[in-house]
């Protein structure tokens, strides 16, 4: 039994959650499903670490889908880069789902939580698909199973603030349009190379040489996938897809959705183009980068403005997808190291600072800044998380945040970019505004009278402060995730070692 | 209720037929074009059907939307459980080949089940978003039309 688990794992990791949603549907009563959901998300958990710890040392597993070998059958192909977002999104799961009890008992009636952890788990089982697979057009599939839920995720914030649909559809349209740009692109290259496994596309891309079609495939992928990561003038979904979530759902996204969209951003850009595509490192300077670097300021700016914390996150987000993106347009090792390394920092530190914001729409009911007026007081272990978590998304010292902005800087200094590097500092002085704003307002000022706030509940404490000890114990002792980090870039630019005659 | 005699009769003498060619579209998928995805969308058209002639609640009384949520995910049990059985036998995720003794007739059965789920899911899911539209308007009275 145990060799059948061992040799079917890949397969295994998103046939779990597939197979559990529908079951979840069944169970009826919301706390049995809850119950039910949880247990699978700590299931997919291990699962992705123990692929994590196998391909660690570098190996590649590659499981063929129905027998069928690749490149003709569907292949999933894990090393060291997806089997850490694997990690990551299965993780997220794992400690938003306990969280999500008594939040999702407040902000959905209690016959449609059933609906709603299925949907969960259809999301997890997308995003968990999109980063295991090898073939480019089964990654438009699962990116569908995954959107699509995370469409009716969104829409659910609805019993809490119908402005949730409008949102729900906005992003609909937008995700659709990504998706439908991404699948065009993908249709180009089958044009040019008539088959979808990503490393076949991969060596027949670098044969066929570079054409206007190959071209046109690029921008395509860019652009839907740049929608669907939000990248920064695309990103017009995002804040109200995220304010109107419910916390729950909005701690998980933020953690998981984009960040695998910036994986498969990374997977078609160095493995199927490869990392010498002349093209693509013209677009990435001229046009990634500059964008990049306005979403880090742009996006910082408007948060600064934002009342509700929700949003004012949301908006923060949009910044720190410009730090990955740019980590991303540097194309060296130390770039690349930055980029996943702020995957994973990012999504520890964004979920917990959701998820302290999801325990004030609990407990105080209302996310909206200026309602918090002296919720340190009333909330103090929330309010700490916030601090700590906040610290980290400036980028502190002994907080994942400033492990990532030290690759960045590094890897913008190595090239020379002196300028970069000033900039990456500068806009995190905007960071320290809009975190300031709410500490400020959480202790400084004197509560409104006649506000009766509690404490949140130690379930939804203690997913929070897992997280804000995870981006402090993952900052002072960053050697794993930047050893993981710097394989999986060396793997990615190993890979791509196809030499383009052009 | 008693006037649109020609719609009634019309649509009883359609809707049998209907649903045995989705059925024929359902079998006959692995030999020839058809499969789950079009016999569902079919099968469903009958039950849609008749509720558009009779109404809405004529239809949940024949099918309720409990009962649709429940086959909604009995599909999709029936097409992974398949991959799963197959994993169990020694095969890979939907490794149709360890079903039977040679490859020809279990790559058959395996795709037979598979696309039953299909088409169970799907017809399931047509019904359940027909009636999720439908119920949210009020029903257009008779003397109305």
């Amino acid at each position: 039994m145990m060799a059948l688990i061992e040799t079917n794992l890949p397969a295994l990791q998103v046939v779990l959650p597939l197979v559990a949603a529908p079951l979840c549907a069944m169970l009826g009563r919301g706390s049995r499903s809850w119950a039910f959901a949880t247990i699978v998300s700590w299931l997919t958990f291990l699962i992705a670490l123990s692929l994590f710890t196998k391909t660690f040392g570098g190996t590649i597993i590659s499981y063929e889908m129905g027998g069928w070998a690749p490149p003709v059958g569907i292949e999933y192909r894990v090393d060291v880069l997806n089997a850490f977002v694997l990690m990551i999104v299965s993780g997220m799961a794992a400690i938003v789902l306990p969280y999500a009890r008594r939040s999702v008992a407040a902000e959905i009636p209690a016959e449609r939580q059933s609906f709603f952890y299925t949907a969960f788990l259809l999301c997890l089982t997308g995003l968990l698909g999109v980063t295991i697979t090898g073939d480019a057009f089964n990654v438009f599939v699962f990116l569908e199973i995954s959107s699509l839920s995370t469409y009716a995720l969104v829409a659910s914030g609805a019993w809490r603030n119908k402005r949730a649909l409008t949102a729900a559809y906005n992003y609909l349209i937008m995700g659709t349009v990504g998706a439908t740009f991404f699948v065009i692109g993908i249709g180009m290259l089958y044009m040019v190379t008539g088959t979808l496994n990503m490393a076949d596309l991969a060596v027949r891309i670098a044969a066929h040489g570079d054409s206007s079609t190959v071209h046109m495939g690029f921008v395509f992928i860019l652009i839907g996938i740049g929608l669907k990561l939000a990248m920064f003038p695309l990103h017009l979904w995002l804040p109200n897809a995220y304010s109107f979530a419910p916390s729950a759902v909005t701690a998980f996204l933020a953690a998981t959705a984009t960040k695998v969209a910036v994986y498969v951003m990374l997977r078609f850009m160095f493995t199927v183009f490869g990392f010498d595509y002349e093209f693509q490192a013209a677009t990435l300077e001229m046009v990634v980068l500059p964008l990049a670097i306005l979403a880090m300021f742009a996006a910082s700016l408007v948060a600064i403005f934002q009342d509700d914390l929700k949003r004012m996150l949301a908006y923060s987000s949009v910044a720190q997808i410009g730090y990955i993106l740019l980590g991303l347009t540097f194309l060296t090792d130390t770039g690349l190291t930055a980029a996943i390394i702020h995957l994973f920092n990012h999504a520890v530190t964004k979920g917990a600072l959701f998820m302290v914001a999801g325990c004030y729409v609990l407990m105080a009911g209302t996310s909206s800044i200026s309602s918090l007026r002296g919720v340190g007081r009333d909330m103090p272990w929330t309010t700490a998380a916030f601090v700590v978590a906040g610290f980290s998304l400036i980028g502190l010292p002994l907080t994942v945040g400033f492990v990532s902005k030290w690759y960045l800087v590094l890897a913008a200094l190595e090239l020379g970019w002196w300028p970069v590097a000033l900039l990456i500092m500068a806009s995190s002085l905007l960071a320290i505004i809009y975190v300031w704003r709410v500490v400020e307002t959480a202790y400084l000022q004197s509560a409104p009278e006649g506000t009766v706030r509690k404490e949140a509940p130690l379930s939804m404490l203690i997913p929070t402060w897992v997280l804000v000890a995870m981006s402090i114990w993952f900052g002072i002792n960053a050697m794993t995730t930047s050893a993981a980090a710097s394989r999986a870039a060396d793997m990615l630019i190993g890979s791509s070692q196809i030499l383009w005659e052009d | 209720m008693e006037h649109h005699s020609i719609l009634r009769v019309i649509s009883k003498l359609l809707i049998p037929p209907i649903i045995l060619y989705a059925l024929y579209v359902q079998w006959h998928g692995d030999y020839g074009p058809g499969g789950g995805f079009q016999a569902g969308v079919v099968f469903a058209v009958a039950f849609i059907l008749y509720s558009l002639v009779y109404g809405v609640d004529a239809l949940t009384k024949i099918v309720p939307p409990r009962l649709l949520h429940a086959f909604a995910g009995i599909g999709v049990l029936i097409y992974a459980g398949t991959g799963i059985v197959t994993m169990l036998l020694g095969d890979a995720f939907l490794g149709y080949n360890a079903l039977a003794h040679d490859p020809v007739h279990a790559q058959e059965w395996g795709i037979i089940i598979v696309e039953f789920g299909v088409g169970v899911t799907v017809a399931s899911v047509m019904m359940t978003i027909f009636i999720a539209f439908a119920s949210h308007n009020p029903p257009l009275k008779d003397q109305d039309w």
